[in-house]
């Protein structure tokens, strides 16, 4: 069962996560794409809650804020330090 | 392989892969169209028989209850698995000099350790109410525990993210949701059934013994995250800050 006045907010919805997820695909610098990957994380918790489950949505946000981007930014910060100490720079 | 192939060879797989998935679109079921029994039953029962309006967390921690404590112990072992593997002997570092950043980053930080926690404690406390429970609670009280560090810098989160004492609440929360459903055996009753579900609709004893279970999943999830972020931080990030 579905209100007929969410209907244009889920074609929103859907509009925002179509245009996020290519962004995360074209945006080449890694710490760069972790902040476009936090939007597009962020259109799929709107995307969730406007088609009524809130709770995917708040597991999405979790997880998406919190764990994912812990992951990528402690591998680029290991990367970064290891290629600063080849140029000798910081 | 040249750019001309490799495109050669993309274009007709591209191609393929969206006429599979245009092809199983059209066949899905419409938004809204659910045909299996449980979800009409859980519904139905949710309230009336657990007094908990939140009928995932009813399904979660109670209904399913020992499926969920199979999920648990993914993250269990999965955290012990890391553990095993990036811990070493050497223990905790003691001279680590990092700076903290810009003032803006310490005031910003510094509320949003709050507002996380607090946020946290409510996903957690009012889990069978609102949408949230164990699960996105810990993690969100974890995620306060994480902007400690980039708030306040390594000394500070040195004395939170302690391994010797995060290590038992982690057992603690994993621990609890075993002893909570042996206790329901102890009782003469199945394991993990809800051995009080007396509790008030609408208000943050509406779990009944769930409730414990809720929290116990909480506790080890915040605890198991932090313990995660802790390794990666003492392997990875540390080696950094004490080369420069």
């Amino acid at each position: 069962m579905i209100l007929a006045t969410l209907v244009p907010l889920q074609g929103v919805a859907l509009g925002l996560v179509a245009l996020a997820a290519p962004a995360v695909v074209l945006s080449r610098d890694p710490l760069k794409m972790i902040v476009v990957n936090g939007l597009y994380g962020l259109s799929l918790v709107l995307l969730f809650v406007i088609y009524g489950a809130p709770d995917v949505g708040l597991s999405m946000l979790v997880v998406g804020t919190v764990a994912y981007p812990l992951v990528v930014l402690v591998a680029i910060a290991r990367v970064r330090a290891r290629e600063g100490g080849k140029d000798g720079e910081e | 392989m040249t750019r001309r192939v490799r495109i050669g060879f993309f274009l007709p797989a591209l191609a393929g892969f969206a006429a599979l998935l245009v092809w199983a679109y059209t066949g899905i079921p419409s938004f809204g169209d659910y045909q299996g029994p449980y979800g009409f039953v859980i519904n139905r029962i949710s309230t009336p028989l657990r007094h908990m309006d939140n009928a995932v967390n009813s399904t979660t921690y109670d209904i399913r209850g020992i499926d969920t404590m199979g999920e648990e112990f993914i993250l269990f072992a999965a955290v012990i698995g890391v553990v095993l593997l990036l811990r070493d002997e050497e223990g905790r570092s003691e001279d680590v000099e990092d700076d903290t950043g810009s003032d803006v980053i310490r005031i910003f930080g510094t509320l949003a350790i709050g507002a996380a926690v607090l946020v946290g404690l409510w996903l957690v406390s009012f889990g069978f109410v609102t949408p949230g429970g164990g699960f996105q609670g810990g993690v969100a009280i974890a995620s306060g525990a994480l902007l400690l560090y980039l708030v306040a810098g390594y000394r500070e989160w040195s004395a939170f993210g302690d391994e010797t004492k995060l290590d038992p609440i982690k057992g603690i929360g994993g621990g609890g949701y075993v002893v909570i459903g042996l206790a329901a055996l102890v009782s003469g009753m199945p394991f993990l059934h809800n051995f009080f579900s007396g509790g008030v609709t609408g208000s943050v004893w509406s779990g009944g013994s769930a409730g414990f279970v809720n929290w116990s999943a909480g506790i080890e999830v915040a605890a198991a995250l932090v313990i995660l972020f802790s390794e990666f931080l003492e392997k990875y990030i540390v080696p950094i800050a004490k080369s420069r």
